[in-house]
């Protein structure tokens, strides 16, 4: 069987960090698995600017910010295999993949790095009603088509949901000659960032409605009008409020779901509030060997963070890899779980193991609702260590505090607690 | 065109009529006004094959149901069709109602359903154990199943091409006139909504919704079908255990009860509503059904998680006022034959339906058996089901099959060209969902979409604007600016 240091799955912005950092690290026997024909994932499609104010301090279009990392990987000269899928990964890190080349194949890791990224959610988990005729699309669908395929997905569009991918397809098909005539949003927040509510909404007159859903499709064969209403804090639409417009498209921009069908297989311990795999501070999932980053772990705002979290798997990998497998396992009396609670949803990781953290461990999370004037509070047990003033948290915009290695000696807490309190 | 029989419509009726008249003599051709086979109530429906307990003894529905679900084990057999008996259970809430319970199971040995009995509640927790705390008892039949009722249809039709029968799409019948050939013979004459005739000696209506206005264009005895709606919603696979049998409910002063059922896809399904309507073209799902089924799901099952829905879709069921299936001839002689007001149990008798009209149709027509009429159907592989031995095997043959294009239900870019090679073959994108579950997953056809497009436009010769959710005018594209 063949054999490879660390086996990468999806070979997206999450993949092509993590791989490179692995090779940083000294590791030679590198393998990304893409299922796509090209690499770069979803930001192959996003040809907006607004990518890697962080990682590069310039504004780059997502194909430009896959650009620098797929150059990378190819000057580092990291093999990939591409229109190649996935179908199976064993506790023992045995990956099954089938291409058009090769077949079917199974190969043996010494590390897994899952980086499968995400899906958006469809009409169906929204239970909106109506008839189901053509012109009905996720917003990724509808990128797709519109900037790879180069085609028109539609003349006259309405938007439900404000998450970032429906924001900047409202933009788009705006630009592609398409009038926008309405982003719908259940809730009274947006999803999406702020920067891009006012850079492609507001900057194009495109009407946002808050509290607002569809309740009817209609059309038997195309999409012909949508009718939106207004709903209640039960989220249900008010009877009288309903509102009509005429379409020929609607976009659905409802959530992200990260994509564990494999994680599940493999037994992989799963968080029920992010859907992706529960992770320790090196974003090892409960496999030993198999480390999680980018959206298969949790939907991110920024590819920044993408970025940024995947070489931190990368490079744990690496670490894994070369001390050998078994004296990396951690000690069961070495690790502290983080508590996600009031107001703030989860955690990303949810285990820190003080013994083997790195100096400084970066905590992601996502807050519940538009939250102003709080603090963000971490605890050690019960006792507060960190309170961090916030004008505004808002669940479309990660968050972060960062916990020091430093500050966790001699302390030995049973737990870490991450939430919000009154200012 | 001249044939000896025209059936109309491509349901599961029409199609498994055409397949049992490909067994004989007979030129035959099947005119459907939608793109493919399988488009109207063939595709929206519970997806069961009902043991026959529920039909009144002696109506056409108690026999044919009892037939069909006898014939189904070899239809699906030798047809390579997904068919699963799983046993289905009628639930009782109510002692009060426990007389129509021993009713409902007398009538069931009655139709000559095999292997019923009544099962208390505490073998019922053990058979169901997610069944709900107010259920006291059930009618249980074993003989009860599930099956795909897409690939039911489009085998049938395959295995009738296989055997000499055409197809006919996008043509709408709007006229059907009777043309003498002498004292005593006639044929038909039909023509459609662009002004094509079509001349047969014989014309089988299997039409759906439509069989009224089909059959109405013949004959003096006028037939009313009023379209039943019937909403549902499509839970995960990982849904799918919540049960292992088909749920019914016990009709009771609560309403008609809907059922709870794993799809032999391994899919929770939940419905149907009942709402009669004028509207033979209206599906779509309402906010008032949908929550209905909900509700009334509850009722069955604890703890169902609606959070797993993938797809809500609602179809129509052919009621005729007589409220019993219509078979056979309009009057003697005529050589028109009716298989009208098919509502359930429409699939699981579509196979005695076929069975019966076409046997009518031959003896009418002096037609013989073929001696070289082929039995049975491969159907497409499915891949992703294989053994990995098997697999690796098959796509070193093909190595399409290597290439997954629908993540979700693991569908390959081979399966898709099968898909749209067979005769009749995809036209639609719904028509490859139909055949190979491509889109049919959680995404619901997110991420495959763009590629199975490109696929359908390369076999299919389409051009990417012209490619069809369905009928003409549901293009997924427009021209661009």
């Amino acid at each position: 069987m063949e054999r490879h240091d660390i086996v990468i799955i999806g070979g997206g912005p999450a993949g092509l960090a993590a791989a490179i950092a692995a090779r940083k690290e000294g590791i030679k026997d590198i393998l990304i698995l893409e299922r796509d024909r090209k690499l770069g994932g979803i930001l192959n499609q996003c040809i907006h600017n607004g990518f890697g104010l962080h990682t590069f301090k310039e504004e780059l279009t997502g194909p430009e910010y896959a650009g620098r990392f797929i150059e990378e990987a190819k000057k580092e000269d990291i093999p990939y295999r591409l229109s190649t899928m996935v179908i199976e990964i064993t506790p023992d890190r045995e990956i099954t993949y089938v291409n058009r080349e090769e077949g079917l194949v199974t190969i043996k890791a010494g590390a897994v790095i899952l980086a499968m990224g995400c899906r958006e959610r469809p009409r169906g988990a929204l239970n909106i009603p109506g008839m189901r005729p053509a012109g009905v699309y996720t917003a990724g669908t509808a990128q797709r088509l519109t900037n790879i395929e180069g085609k028109c997905v539609g003349r006259e569009v309405v938007i439900l949901g404000s998450g970032d991918i429906g924001l900047i397809m409202a933009r788009r098909m705006t630009l592609e000659g398409a009038k926008v005539k309405a982003v719908a949003e259940l809730m009274p927040y947006s999803g999406g960032l702020k920067r891009n509510i006012v850079q492609c909404l507001d900057d194009y007159g495109i009407p946002l409605k808050l509290s607002h859903t569809v309740v009817d499709i209609e059309g038997k064969e195309r999409v012909t009008g949508v009718t939106i209403a207004e709903v209640g804090p039960d989220r249900k639409p008010i009877p009288g409020t309903e509102e009509h417009f005429e379409c020929d498209t609607l976009l659905l921009s409802c959530g992200l779901i990260p994509e564990n069908e494999l994680s599940r297989s493999a037994g992989i311990e799963m968080n029920a509030v992010t859907s992706g795999p529960c992770v320790n501070d090196r974003l090892e999932t409960s496999l030993m060997g198999v480390y999680a980053c980018g959206n298969v772990l949790h939907v991110h705002d920024l590819v920044d963070y993408v970025s940024e979290e995947a070489a931190l798997a990368g490079r744990n990998a690496a670490k894994f890899v070369m001390e050998e497998a078994q004296a990396n396992q951690t000690a069961s009396g070495d690790e502290i779980k983080i508590i996600a609670r009031d107001g703030v949803r989860y955690t990303v990781p949810q285990i820190l193991s003080p013994s083997q953290m790195n100096d400084k461990v970066v905590v992601r999370f996502r807050v519940a609702d538009v939250y102003k004037n709080k603090a963000v509070c971490v605890y050690y047990g019960n006792e507060r260590v960190q309170r961090i003033k916030k004008k505004v948290l808002a669940p479309g915009e990660m968050e972060q505090v960062i916990i020091m290695k430093k500050t966790l000696e001699g302390v030995n807490p049973d737990s870490i607690t991450v939430c919000l309190e009154e200012q | 065109m001249n044939m000896d029989v025209l059936v109309i419509g491509g349901g599961v009726i029409g199609c498994s009529i055409l397949r049992e008249l490909s067994r004989y003599d007979l030129r035959c051709v099947l005119v459907e006004k939608e793109e493919d086979v399988c488009s109207g109530t063939s595709k929206a429906n519970s997806a069961i094959v009902h043991a026959g307990f529920d039909a009144k003894p002696g109506s056409l529905k108690a026999k044919m149901n009892v037939r069909g679900n006898e014939m189904m084990g070899k239809i699906a057999e030798d047809l390579d069709v997904d068919f699963k008996r799983n046993g289905s259970l009628v639930l009782l809430f109510d002692e009060a109602d426990r007389p129509a319970l021993n009713d409902l199971y007398e009538k069931g040995i009655a139709n000559g359903v095999k292997d019923l009995r009544i099962v208390e509640r505490d073998e019922l927790k053990k058979l169901e154990p997610n069944i709900s705390d107010r259920v006291v008892a059930a009618l249980y039949a074993p003989t009860g199943g599930i099956i795909c009722p897409f690939m039911l249809t489009v085998a049938n039709a395959e295995n009738a091409a296989a055997n000499g029968a055409e197809f006919i799409f996008n043509k709408e019948i709007t006229g059907i006139e009777r043309v003498s050939d002498g004292e005593h013979a006639h044929h038909y004459k039909v023509t459609t909504k662009d002004k094509d005739v079509i001349e047969a000696k014989y014309v089988v209506n299997a039409a759906g919704v439509y069989a009224d206005k089909i059959h109405n264009m013949v004959s003096d005895r006028k037939l009313h079908i009023t379209p039943r709606a019937g909403e549902y919603e499509l839970l995960d696979k990982e849904a799918g255990g919540m049960v292992k049998r088909t749920i019914f409910q016990l009709p009771s002063k609560m309403g008609k009860g809907i059922l709870v059922t794993p799809t032999i896809h391994g899919n929770l399904l939940l419905g149907p509503t009942a709402t009669d309507q004028d509207d033979k073209e209206g599906t779509g799902t309402t906010a008032v059904g949908l929550e209905t089924v909900r509700d009334k799901s509850a009722l069955s099952i604890k703890n169902i998680p609606y959070g797993k829905v993938i797809t809500a879709f609602s179809g129509l069921r052919a009621h005729e006022d007589g409220g019993d299936f219509i078979l056979g001839e309009t009057e003697e002689g005529s050589g028109f034959f009716d298989a009208a007001g098919i509502e359930s149990p429409g699939l699981t008798s579509a196979p005695a339906i076929g069975e019966y009209i076409a046997m009518l149709v031959a003896e009418r027509a002096g037609a013989k058996k073929k001696e070289n009429f082929i039995e049975k159907r491969n159907g497409i592989p499915h891949v992703a089901k294989l053994s990995k031995e098997e697999r690796a095997a098959l796509i070193k043959e093909r190595p399409d099959y290597g290439v997954m294009v629908c993540r979700c239900e693991e569908i390959s870019e081979g399966e898709i060209v099968d898909a749209i090679r067979r005769t009749p073959g995809a036209r639609s994108l719904d028509g490859v969902k139909r055949r190979v579950r491509q889109g049919m997953g959680r995404c619901q056809a997110g991420f495959c979409t763009p590629r199975t497009m490109e696929i359908l436009s390369r076999e299919a010769g389409i051009p990417m604007e012209k490619i069809c959710k369905n009928r003409k005018g549901s293009e997924l594209l427009k021209e661009g600016y």
